[in-house]
């Protein structure tokens, strides 16, 4: 079975079954990824190209990786600063590499509904991989991904995320996956780093961190922009570690095995405290490892026809 | 020259006249209203309005007509031909041109680009030199050249001292200023209305607040500085409040609404629509319906286009980076009587008001410059220039962008149907639109 659709825009627009077939794609996925030749035909001939225009190690390594590993070509393309500043438009770019015959564009872009641009401009697929503060879908999938490797279940979970809500697309993708499967999502951050209307979305909202973890199974610790300081959403970093930062203290209110994610790149000692980084709970190089998995996945439901499928 | 409308649903709410009536045009001025004598009307050129609606033309206080500096928007000219078809005899132009209209020369060029038009072109200046809101701009300059308000429109004066002065020295000429109201240390990068659907769609907010602090803060120093004051655009309930409030006080404050505000909500933007993004931004249902009722109870005096054409590529690009605005010229009359008219939340003749006395005063149009006549515009009082605009209110017609006479082709009304539009329009009484569609009679026969 293959996903139904041509571009993975986000999660808000996926359904519960697309979710679960790509996260089932990615656990036999990940079995090649300890083979000793970590590479498989499947997607040979099909071109993938990485299209950013925000700087980016994790994703893009991963998703170059992950491209290879399925013996696609893949084109890396960095454009640092808005389009909107270069000679060339967003759409001109895009008609230019789609006129070089992409299959798969992965798109990160600063701007919110970038990924929709690109998807009704190229015929060839769409994978977001991050626009604006919109969403980023593949990072909910990892994480969901992560979670499910350690809980067996989604469903009736609690998940606590915390952080800066409003300026994070990776808390979006989370919440949409997450709540579709089943979980219980709660919010957490200051009051100025929440969007407006939070209470709308399906979660539970809390600026109080202590509540706000009371009997959670999974943390997922968002990153704190320094720059966040400077617009005056936050009066000090360390103001907001005090409050928001996670310690293995205040733990202590989550459930025994709680388990802990970051999307990384982590700020140590202000979003999250060192001892939490390196203990046992948390999973976030096993974040990394599970994001080539998934977006293998999602390049083989996105592209793999018929004829390649049995190469799995 | 001579031209009877024969027989058409005369609606003119200068005049309170809702009736079956012809018009009799002699020399470019309305000669009679209501039961022409035949003998009046010989050698007249007659058209059978029956069936259709006139009323005094429609004026559009709101218009971006991009020149100079934008030709590849908008001339004043595709403007002008826009305006005819869609029922306007006047628009007035924004002076945020390049170079702005900020000096009484630019006033002379837009006016004499105007004239060339089939429509009547007027202006307003800027409030500020080069809309910089650093100095203010030669208001008296501009005024004698015949501009007809001061406007701070897309550029809003932040300084609350420097809007101080500009009103103050306004008064002194009795032009109205016309305020764009937002406060830009809240609305940086913002896109679209601040709310669920923009934290759904992690796009930056222009919260209705910013509007509303701009609105409060004008209202207060136009009391200051006793001038004449016209809200522009309008689109918030507490928007709407704030304007009913200071009425209610006496102050000579007008305020202006677009269809756009009455007939979209943000929800128009969850495809990330660039065409529905405009400024201020779409808001909320309640919002509608709040605008709705301030036109009703009359807070709200005008329906204005807010005229804002782009080209295709300032619109086919990321919406974080696609300019603000929409073609509303021949879009506007249509929404208006399919939103509010056969909806029946206004009266035919309360949106002919907003569309034609209500900014003829908002302007001050409504009295000549020597006094000795009266009103000239806005109205179908005898005396007054024959602008007329005949309205077909049952025709369905579906937006199709591909055949505005604007420039301006960014419209997020494509393809839905609209109930009534502009059959023809008259400027000095001349027919400059629809002519073909008007049925002539023989002038001998009985009127």
């Amino acid at each position: 079975m293959m996903l139904q659709r041509k571009d993975v825009l986000g999660l808000q627009d996926m359904a519960p079954d697309e979710i679960s077939l790509i996260l089932e794609t990615a656990a036999s996925n990940k079995e090649i990824l300890s083979r000793p030749v970590k590479k498989v035909p499947i997607l040979r001939g099909k071109s993938v190209c990485t299209l950013f225009y925000e700087n980016s190690t994790r994703t893009r390594t991963s998703f170059e990786l992950a491209a290879k590993i399925m013996s696609a070509d893949t084109t890396s393309i960095s454009v640092a600063g808005s389009s909107i500043n270069k000679g060339e438009s967003f759409k001109d770019t895009l008609l230019t590499l789609q006129a070089m015959g992409i299959d798969l564009f992965v798109i990160r872009h600063g701007a919110g509904g970038a990924a929709h641009f690109a998807a009704k401009t190229v015929q060839g697929h769409v994978i977001n991989a991050g626009d604006g503060l919109h969403e980023h879908p593949t990072q909910g999938l990892l994480d969901m991904f992560t979670i499910l490797e350690h809980k067996g279940r989604l469903d009736g979970l609690k998940v606590l995320i915390v952080g800066d809500i409003m300026h994070s697309r990776v808390a979006r993708s989370n919440l949409w996956g997450l709540s579709k499967m089943g979980a219980e999502v709660r919010l957490c951050g200051p009051s100025t780093l929440l969007p407006a209307e939070v209470e709308a979305l399906p979660a539970k909202v809390y600026t109080d961190l202590g509540e706000a973890i009371d009997g959670v199974d999974v943390v997922n610790v968002l990153r704190i922009q320094m720059e966040r300081m400077d617009r005056g959403f936050i009066p000090s970093i360390r103001e907001y570690h005090d409050l928001f930062g996670i310690t293995t203290d205040r733990l202590k209110r989550a459930a025994p095995d709680v388990t802990v994610l970051h999307p990384g790149p982590m700020n140590r000692g202000v979003e999250i405290s060192p001892d939490v980084a390196d203990s046992g709970c948390a999973v976030i190089t096993e974040q990394v490892t599970n994001g080539l998995a998934v977006r293998m996945a999602l390049l083989y439901l996105l592209l793999g026809g018929a004829g390649n499928a049995t190469a799995a | 020259m001579r031209l009877l409308l024969k027989g058409g649903r005369v609606v003119d709410p200068s005049q309170g006249i809702d009736e079956t009536a012809s018009v009799l045009i002699e020399d470019g001025k309305i000669a009679q209203v209501g039961r022409v004598e035949s003998g009046a009307a010989i050698g007249a050129q007659v058209y059978d309005v029956s069936g259709l609606v006139v009323t005094p033309g429609l004026i559009d206080m709101h218009v971006h007509m991009r020149e100079p500096g934008f030709e590849h928007k908008e001339t004043i000219e595709t403007a002008g031909c826009a305006a005819a078809a869609g029922g306007f005899t006047t628009i007035v132009g924004m002076p945020n041109t390049k170079p702005a209209v900020d000096s009484g020369a630019l006033v002379e060029y837009v006016l004499s680009r105007g004239g060339k038009t089939s429509v009547r072109v007027l202006t307003t200046g800027a409030a500020t030199k080069a809309n910089e809101c650093v100095e203010m701009a030669e208001i008296g300059d501009m005024v004698k050249a015949g501009a007809v308000a001061i406007s701070d429109d897309a550029f809003p004066v932040q300084s609350a001292d420097l809007m101080r002065r500009v009103m103050e020295y306004s008064r002194m000429f009795d032009v109205p200023v016309l305020t764009h109201c937002e406060d830009r240390t809240m609305t940086a990068d913002a896109v679209m209305n601040e709310g669920v659907t923009c934290s759904m769609l992690g796009l930056r907010p222009w919260p209705r607040q910013a509007e509303e602090i701009m609105i409060a803060r004008n209202i207060a120093l136009a009391e200051l500085a006793r001038c004449r004051l016209h809200i522009q655009h309008v689109t918030t309930a507490g928007g709407v409040d704030l304007v009913r409030a200071a009425k209610t006080k006496g102050l000579r404050v007008t305020a202006e609404t677009c269809p756009q505000y009455f007939s979209l909500t943000d929800q128009a933007l969850v495809e990330y629509d660039t065409n529905a993004k405009c400024c201020p931004p779409l808001r909320t249902q309640g919002d509608v319906d709040a605008v709705i009722a301030g036109l009703a109870d009359g807070t709200i005096d005008v329906i204005a286009t807010d005229h804002a054409p782009h080209s295709l590529e300032d619109k086919e690009v990321e919406l974080q980076y696609a300019a603000f605005g929409m073609s509303g010229l021949e879009t506007a009359l249509g929404l208006t009587l399919t939103k509010l008219v056969e909806t029946e939340k206004l009266s035919l003749s309360d949106v002919i008001a907003k569309l034609t006395i209500g900014p003829a005063k908002a302007l001050g149009l409504t009295t000549s410059p020597d006094k000795s006549v009266g009103p000239t515009t806005g109205t179908l009082a005898v005396g007054a220039d024959a602008d007329i605009t005949i309205l077909d209110t049952g025709a369905k017609t579906v937006v199709r962008s591909s055949e505005f006479r604007s420039k301006g082709r960014n419209t997020p009304f494509e393809g839905i149907e609209l109930t009534g539009r502009a059959a023809a329009t008259v400027v000095g009484g001349k027919v400059v639109f629809g002519a073909e569609t008007l049925k002539c009679e023989d002038a001998k026969a009985s009127v």
